[in-house]
């Protein structure tokens, strides 16, 4: 399938909408209607245009903003996990887990002892450039965890990464 | 200022679409149109900014190979071309301003830092932050 320029330009205006708004819960309905499709192609064809289905691209964009303000604010991980987007603080906590391979606490905790070095890049560019790369399905990346097949991160850690050859391909930087 | 970046080249859908929305939404002024054959050579310009031109282009044949005009095209409506940013004085004027004009907004007026940014995206999907910068003032 082949995706025409003029569908790609209105499947970024629903990706737009998520990165906007990723507090918001964002069913395949309602991104399809932003872009004017159906929503059994829209499910599709936005995997094929950027790379993960819609649902994984917009938790990716709930940990990174969950992430920023673990590192930029004092408030407290509930009002974060409640704020991003998510219905738990359990299930947030677990998925921030499983994703950026530390817990939120951890993470405050050693982005806080780093120096910010970022002042002078513009915040979304920074935010975008540190957003965990999620190329497989968190309920895989649980499963193969579990199996002890990897241990590499998606990113958002700035420990170095050890990988084998079947570990998640993190972005280079 | 004799030396210096003159002209940086974005790729543009479009051009008739693209010097309507830099012209009549962003206030932009046309610095050169010229048309050879099916070429055409079209830059636009801030009106703060006389010696810096920003060139709107199609990625088309003969320039490039069918191909790799054909990836652009679609790259560029994915909004996968770099970030540009455009300085204002006043952020949140320049968003009601603008958006009154029908400019397609991705994030409103925002204060980060003491800096106040917005985005938009211009009709082929190229991605502009708005940036007022506190440390101008």
């Amino acid at each position: 399938m082949t995706l025409d320029p003029d569908v790609l330009r209105r499947l970024l205006r629903a990706r737009d909408r998520m990165d906007a708004a990723p507090h918001e819960e964002w069913p395949v309905h309602r991104l399809a209607r932003v872009s004017g499709v159906s929503h059994a192609y829209f499910a599709r064809s936005f995997k094929q245009a950027f790379g993960v289905p819609p649902h994984r691209y917009l938790l990716t964009r709930r940990i990174e903003r969950a992430t920023a303000l673990l590192r930029d604010t004092e408030l407290s991980i509930t009002d974060i996990a409640f704020g991003t987007g998510w219905n738990s603080v359990g299930t947030f906590g677990r998925t921030f887990h499983d994703v950026v391979g530390e817990n939120p606490s951890e993470l405050r905790a050693r982005a806080r002892a780093e120096a910010h070095q970022l002042a002078d890049v513009p915040a979304c560019y920074t935010a975008a450039a540190l957003r965990p790369d999620l190329t497989i399905a968190v309920s895989e990346k649980r499963r193969r965890m579990a199996n002890g097949n990897d241990r590499s991160t998606t990113g958002g850690s700035h420990e170095p990464r050890r990988r084998n050859g079947r570990s998640l391909r993190a972005r280079p930087r | 200022m004799s030396q210096g970046v003159e002209m940086v080249g974005l790729y543009v859908r479009d051009q008739d679409e693209a010097v309507t929305f830099y012209v009549e939404k962003l206030g932009f002024k046309i610095h050169t149109d010229v048309k050879n054959g099916t070429y055409r050579w079209l830059t636009v310009q801030h009106p703060d900014q006389p010696s810096f031109q920003l060139g709107l282009f199609v990625p088309e044949q003969p320039m490039i190979d069918a191909a790799g005009a054909k990836a652009l095209r679609e790259l560029l409506a994915k909004g996968a071309m770099p970030p540009l940013v455009m300085a204002v004085d006043d952020c949140r004027a320049a968003y009601d301003r603008m958006k009154a004009r029908g400019v397609e907004f991705t994030q409103e007026p925002t204060e980060r830092y003491g800096n106040v940014d917005a985005s938009f995206r211009d009709p082929s999907g190229n991605g502009w932050k708005l940036m007022q910068s506190a440390r101008k003032k």
